[in-house]
């Protein structure tokens, strides 16, 4: 892993892989929201179904990106992977951005599905905590100006934090909730008709495939900016000597 | 409407914030990436440069400014 630790070479390595990541986010959309477009009304819920493909994938990518930020802070935090702090902290965006669609969705499926936008259930509470644990990291990140400090105190929340995720997948097992159970990862297989199967699973794969787009292209720019940074350092550190008197390095 | 029954509107408004929250990602990454490319370039343009780009190779001092990590 320490072979991948080098910016340049990660840079290097992005740059070759985004294009081709970008292509099939492109033609995954497209073939999800066609296939999102046929699909049948459910018995039940008609064409409310049809939030489900936006909801879910949104839901599972702001649990994702959260064990990424969990998983980025524990090599932060022990091997000090100089990449792994850069992908913790551009994944904190993305994974506002993702947790507030899966709530938003959910409500508004919620609205005509239950009677009601909101409940103080297991399931919704929990991704509500995540949504606020977020926020935290975001603000941590904002609050500390040494980012090597601003890391550590942000990866310290992420993994404490990320007890709350096996929470909100097992909330459903383990609390009576207005919030269905888990139909599609389950031990005796999905629950679902394939003619919704088929457009939620494509529907994911292009919601994953655009959040690796996103984060690469969000820690490339990370890693630029730290360049500027230490840059900006160096030009203040050259005038400072110039005035000195002292020869620039 | 458009044969999506008496809830269209919720579905079209979920779509909607759907497409616009992720246009405005990919709308501030791209545009955060343009900012630092051109404030790299600027620097670059004014004589800094990097130490690791001073001492020779990128490879033998990769990233000796990445600075906010304990390398």
């Amino acid at each position: 892993m320490q072979k991948y630790a080098n910016p340049t070479r990660f840079m290097k390595i992005a740059d070759a892989v985004l294009p081709w990541l970008t292509t099939a986010t492109v033609i995954l959309f497209v073939a999800g929201l066609y296939l999102t477009s046929v699909a049948p009304p459910d018995y039940e819920q008609g064409h409310t179904v049809k939030i489900m493909f936006i909801h879910v994938p949104s839901a599972w990518l702001a649990m994702m990106c959260y064990t990424i930020i969990a998983a980025s802070s524990v090599g932060s935090l022990i091997w000090r992977h100089p990449l792994a702090d850069v992908s913790a902290k551009t994944a904190v965006p993305i994974g506002v951005a993702f947790t507030f669609l899966a709530l938003v969705t959910g409500s508004l499926w919620g609205k005509p599905m239950w009677g009601t936008y909101w409940v103080w259930d297991a399931r919704l509470t929990s991704v509500l905590v995540l949504f606020f644990l977020y926020l935290g990291l975001m603000a941590l990140w904002q609050a500390i100006e040494d980012p090597s400090r601003a890391g550590r105190s942000a990866a310290i929340l992420a993994i404490v934090g990320f007890v709350n995720v096996p929470i909100i997948k097992f909330s459903v097992d383990w609390w009576s909730t207005l919030h269905q159970p888990a139909s599609v990862v389950k031990m005796s297989g999905p629950a679902i008709h394939s003619s919704i199967l088929i457009p939620l699973l494509v529907m994911a794969a292009a919601f994953t495939c655009l959040f690796f787009v996103l984060h690469l292209r969000a820690m490339q720019n990370e890693i630029l900016r730290r360049r500027v940074m230490a840059m900006r350092l160096l030009q203040v550190e050259r005038a400072a000597n110039v005035e000195a008197g002292a020869p620039a390095e | 409407m458009f044969g999506l029954g008496p809830h269209y509107g919720f579905i079209f408004a979920s779509y909607a914030i759907v497409a616009f929250v992720l246009a405005g990602m990919i709308v501030w990454i791209a545009w955060d990436g343009r900012t630092q490319r051109r404030l790299l370039a600027e620097l670059e343009a004014q004589g800094v440069t990097r130490r690791s780009k001073r001492h020779g190779s990128a490879s033998a001092d990769p990233d000796a400014v990445f600075s906010g990590s304990d390398k």
